[in-house]
């Protein structure tokens, strides 16, 4: 059990040292995963800087961010360390103009 | 696999005579969900409630789920 703690505690510290974040199949360069894809668009659109962390790298990455988040797909976006939703509510804020608010304080 | 009927059926259950679309080819599925439980909810809260009404369905079977979730009255 400790080493899932661990994990929460790394999770933890990665959604608070960077203001954009999101756990995704594969890179930025890379996604292997439409939704995961999708999304990186969507930030690239907006000229978002974000850090990617590729939760296929480690299961304990991947298990572990859908406990931290109680959400159970990939990818998830944070923003200063809030869980803002996965590929398809990003979707729908960035049509609603709402997602270039959440990430605005940054631009 | 599941169909999109499986799927329609799945989270129905999960609702009160909620209005539920579901288009998929087995792994990927796009659902439109009318519900009064969505009522004054964020878009997160609202797929969690989906969520949890598929319960462990949602890691085995479903890989992909889309989903429009809208309170009675509001438009896709």
């Amino acid at each position: 059990m400790t080493e899932q703690l661990t994990m929460q505690q790394q999770i933890e510290q990665a959604v608070t040292d960077n203001q954009v974040v999101l756990f995704m199949k594969g890179n930025a360069n890379f996604p292997q995963c439409g939704f995961s894809g999708r999304a990186v668009q969507i930030l690239q659109s907006l000229d978002t800087e974000f850090v990617t962390v590729d939760v296929l790298t480690n299961d304990a990455i991947r298990e572990g961010i859908k406990q931290f988040s109680n959400w159970p797909t990939i990818p998830q976006l944070y923003v200063n360390g809030e869980f803002i939703g996965g590929s398809d509510i990003m979707t729908e804020m960035y049509e609603a103009g709402e997602l270039q608010t959440v990430l605005s304080p940054q631009a | 696999m599941v169909t999109p009927e499986q799927l329609k059926s799945w989270i129905d259950a999960g609702f009160d005579n909620a209005e539920v679309t579901v288009e998929g080819d087995g792994h990927h599925f796009e659902a439109v969900i009318v519900a009064k439980e969505f009522e004054g909810k964020t878009r997160i809260q609202r797929h969690q409630l989906v969520y949890a009404a598929l319960g462990d369905k949602m890691k085995a079977e479903v890989h992909a789920l889309s989903m429009k979730t809208l309170a009675p009255g509001e438009q896709a």
